[in-house]
Formats: C-alpha cells, structure tokens, sequence
C-alpha cells in the first residue's frame, strides 16, 4: 500500500476538516475525490501531501510514517510525493523555467539547487514537460504574466518534471477551458499508467472524475460517503453527496412566465 | 435614522486619534525646549548671516579641489566598506532570525515550534545589541582603538549597520508571500533552496532598496564620524568650519549632495529594473 490513512483526523483550530478517515491506496492506482465545496478536498489532499500534520489517527506513505520520521528523513520522503496546488504558489517575479526546474529541489544537492538558479542546466527537460501542456514558447517568461489556467499548467508541469511516485493533485483544472482540462487530466493519466504513479485528484467536475479515474472517493463534512469503482457510482449516491439543505430551505422561484411586451 | 446611515462610522475614532496625538505632541515641544523665536533675535540673525554669506562663492581653486577630491572617495570608501562588512554578519543573521525558513511552520499554518523560537531570541538579541549603540560611540572607541583614520569609521558602520540590516532583511522575508517557500519545502527542498527560490524572487526589490537607502545613511553617518577623527568629507568640514572657510564648507556640502543624488538615482534605477 502505497498511502494508508487510518482514522486520520485534522482540525483547523476548532473547526474540523476531516473526521477519522480510513483509505487505502496501491501503488500505480488513480483515484477521483469529488465532494462539494468545503468538504475537506484539499484538507485530505493536503494531509496525503505530508503538508499538513493529522491531529488523530494515521498516516502511512511507502509503509513509514512521515510524522515518526525525523525531519532530515521527512525531507527525503517528501521528494517522492507531488502535490500541484489548485492556484501553484509561484513567486510573480520567478522564471517559468526556474519555476519548473524547482520541482526537483528534493532532489539535488543544495548547491546544485544555486547554481540552477543563477543558470538553468536543463532548459531541455523543462521544455519537454511544458511543451507536453503547451506552454514551450512561455519558457523564460515570468510567473506574474501568465494567466490562472497557464499557472496551473506551470504548476502541473512543475510536478512532471519532479517525477514523483505518489502525484496528488488538488483541483489541477479548475481555471482551464474544457478542452484544456480534458488533454490536462489525460497527460496526467496517461504519465501515471506508464511510469506506475499513484495518482490522486480532487475534481469539481463530477464528468471528468468519472471519465478519467478508475476509482472514485465522494466526500461530504469531512467524511468518506462512498469509495467504490467509477462504474458502482449511482445517481442517487451523488445526489446524496451534493445535497444542499441550506440551498434547499429556501425554495427555488420558479422563472415568472409574465413577458413584458414592449409598447410603441 | 436617515442621520445614522450617513454618518460614518471611522469618524469618531479618527477625531479621537487626532486628539490624542495633539496631546502627546504638546509635552514633547515643551520637553525639547523649542523655542523658534530665537532665530528672529537681531543678535543670532547677524550671526547666521555672517556665517552663511562666507558660503559665496564655493570654493573652487585645483588645490582644494583635489582634496574635496580625495575626501569624497574616502568618504565613499568608508560608506561602502563599512556595508560589504555588514552584509557578511547580516545576511546569515537574518536568515537565523527570520521564521521564513522554519520547517515546521511549513506544516503548521505559519507556527513554528517553541525551541526554534528560543533559538531564534539568541540572534535577535545580537542584531538590538549591534544597533542600540549609535555608530559614533563606536566610532569614539575605535577611534581610541586603532587610532585616527577612516578604519574606525569602516569598523563603526560594519557594527550598527549590521544590526539594522539584519532586523530589517528578516521582517521582509517574513512579510513576503510564505507560500511558495512552503510549497518547496513541502516538495522535499532544502530549507536555503527554498529560501532562494521561493521567498527573494518576491523580497528582491524591496531588499535591494532598503541597502541602497542604508548605504546612503552610512555616506551621512561616515561623515559624521568624520568629526569624531575618522576621516574624510567628514574631517575635511570640520577643519573648514574652525578655519571659518564658508566657501570650502559650501563646496563640501555640494559634495555631499551629489554623493546623496548618486544613491537616490541609484536605488530608482534598480528598483526600477527589480519591480
């Protein structure tokens, strides 16, 4: 098992995100969260990530548990997991190329980390993983100057370049055009299945879990609804994780038919 | 109730402020004793202006010139010697005295751990240590210590300025965006590679103008030391002012304002490439 929660819960100060949750995830699986807004997506994400430390329960990656480690051994640890954030926190000031080639700080030596920042060494490499999302001609252009959906693709391409073998990615297409979205989340499947990466997603887009991911983990206030194959996934399950009672008290006013008709 | 909406609710607080500050204000100008009619008594007046009407014309003959020549390179030299000095100490200083870098608060929201922040105390107490004693002290024990000369001076800045840098360089890194350094470390980064591409990208500018702005006070504060013995523009206007020489004290302070003009265009142009 590639990431093992068992129990694990995480508070924000009092209020909870996440409530003993319990998931098992092989190595080479690809797996869709899907969940309405403030469900605890990114809390859980975040918490696979090692970015967050779990205020109960669990966490186990690669069978070791990151919070057991020391620091020096977290730190190592951490290189093998990607996480693209939902909005890539890139400084607006940095190269796109510098931004890319960062992705692999985990792994260089600290002066190889320097000397890339005063001249990039692989520009090559960085080319690659941003002409796969169509950005190569964005290479030495700064951060500041992209918009959301070129970001998050710097962002995506940041973790490709990383080559981790746990990918958790956190709403990676939520600023890009369908079509946009669609070859995003496809790249990213397609570079899980030939270099058996576990992948991880969080999606707004309800179609494009079911489209791309073999399994698919519904979350609703903190707490796993159903985890089951995109197939076993019924109306009624998804109608029952995106119930919305606040909205639902108020009931919907029905469009009123009454047409103005201009008078002349 | 129509009065109540379009009253705004800021105005009172603001008044009160206003108040408050007149209040502390007043004691203050009693305390310092100042008293501006004195400028106007017929006595000082001649005073002033005798002083002064020496100024015309600025002294200008190859001589002095040569020697306001030299003084200003000193001058100059101490300003900038005294910073590299000061660089060496602030830059690791503020590393260890910024929470930019701590680990855990990577993990944790922006928290750090209790012993970091104990660890942390140690440095910053150094850095209000090096700037709480104002440069020309040092430069008074210097001036005792290796004797009369532009080394004091260089000494004295390397010191205090070193405190200030260091204070200064650790809240900027800690008021810049976090996020990106977070990320890094998150990614399993180094704790200086994170710091190198996640946090200066985005405190650059800033940094760089507040070094250039401090090497413009080193420029003021050499010579003041100058007075002191330490040399430079500093002692050549010392010696012009017992001499009574008003048209070399005007020349030195032309001087003075072009070194200050230098550094202003300076700081404007790198901020301007930097931004």
């Amino acid at each position: 098992m590639t990431i093992n929660l068992h129990g694990a819960g995480l508070r924000h100060g009092t209020v909870r995100a996440l409530e003993a949750v319990s998931l098992h995830i092989a190595q080479g699986e690809r797996v869709a969260i899907i969940g309405p807004s403030g469900a605890g997506k990114s809390s859980l994400l975040h918490l696979m990530a090692t970015a967050l430390q779990p205020s109960g329960g669990r966490l186990e990656l690669f069978g070791e548990q990151p919070w057991a480690l020391s620091a020096r051994a977290r730190q190592r640890l951490r290189a093998r997991i990607g996480l693209v954030h939902q909005t890539p926190p890139l400084p607006p000031r940095q190269r796109v190329v510098t931004a890319v080639l960062a992705g692999r700080l985990g792994q260089w030596s600290t002066l190889q980390g320097l000397l890339n920042l005063v001249y990039p060494t692989d520009v090559r490499g960085a080319r690659e993983v941003l002409a796969e999302l169509g950005l190569a001609e964005k290479l030495f252009v700064q951060c500041g100057q992209l918009s959301g959906g070129q970001l998050q693709r710097v962002g995506i391409a940041r973790v490709l370049y990383q080559r981790p073998e746990v990918l958790l990615t956190d709403e990676p297409v939520s600023a890009m055009d369908p079509v946009l979205a669609e070859h995003s989340l496809a790249l990213l499947n397609r570079h899980a299945q030939a270099n058996g990466v576990t992948l991880v997603a969080s999606l707004h887009a309800v179609e494009l879990a079911f489209a791309h991911f073999p399994r698919v983990i519904g979350i609703r206030e903190g707490r796993v609804m159903f985890d089951c194959p995109a197939e076993a996934v019924s109306e009624q399950m998804l109608d029952a994780l995106y119930a919305n009672e606040q909205l639902a008290s108020q009931p919907a006013q029905a469009p009123s038919l009454a047409v103005q008709i201009p008078r002349c | 109730m129509l009065k109540a909406h379009a009253s705004d609710p800021a105005a009172l607080p603001r008044l009160l402020l206003t108040v408050f500050a007149l209040a502390v204000l007043w004691p203050g100008l009693q305390l310092s004793e100042l008293n501006p009619g004195v400028l106007l008594h017929a006595e000082n007046r001649q005073q002033i202006a005798a002083f002064t009407s020496a100024f015309w014309p600025p002294a200008h003959d190859a001589e002095f010139l040569k020697l306001l020549y030299q003084a200003t390179l000193q001058t100059l030299a101490v300003a900038t010697a005294g910073m590299a000095f000061a660089l060496l100490l602030a830059i690791p200083a503020s590393l260890m005295a910024s929470r930019a870098l701590s680990l855990r608060a990577a993990s944790r929201g922006g928290r750090g751990g209790v012993m970091s922040r104990l660890l942390r105390m140690p440095v910053r107490g150094v850095l209000i240590f090096l700037r709480s004693v104002p440069e020309i002290v040092w430069a008074l024990l210097f001036v005792r210590a290796v004797g009369l000369g532009p080394t004091a001076g260089v000494l004295a800045i390397a010191i205090t300025y070193s405190g200030m840098l260091g204070k200064v360089y650790a809240e900027i890194f800690e008021s810049v965006d976090q996020r990106p350094a977070h990320a890094l470390l998150q990614a399993g980064s180094g704790r200086l590679t994170a710091f190198f591409y996640g946090i200066l990208p985005s405190a650059m500018a800033e940094v760089v103008s507040y070094t250039v702005y401090r090497w413009e006070c080193a420029i003021r504060a050499s010579v003041v030391m100058g007075f002191v013995g330490a040399g430079g523009l500093g002692q050549q206007i010392d010696l012009s002012m017992r001499m009574f020489a008003g048209g070399e004290v005007a020349s030195i302070l032309l001087a003075f304002f072009a070194l200050v003009l230098i550094a202003d265009l300076l700081s404007r142009f790198l901020r301007g490439r930097l931004a």
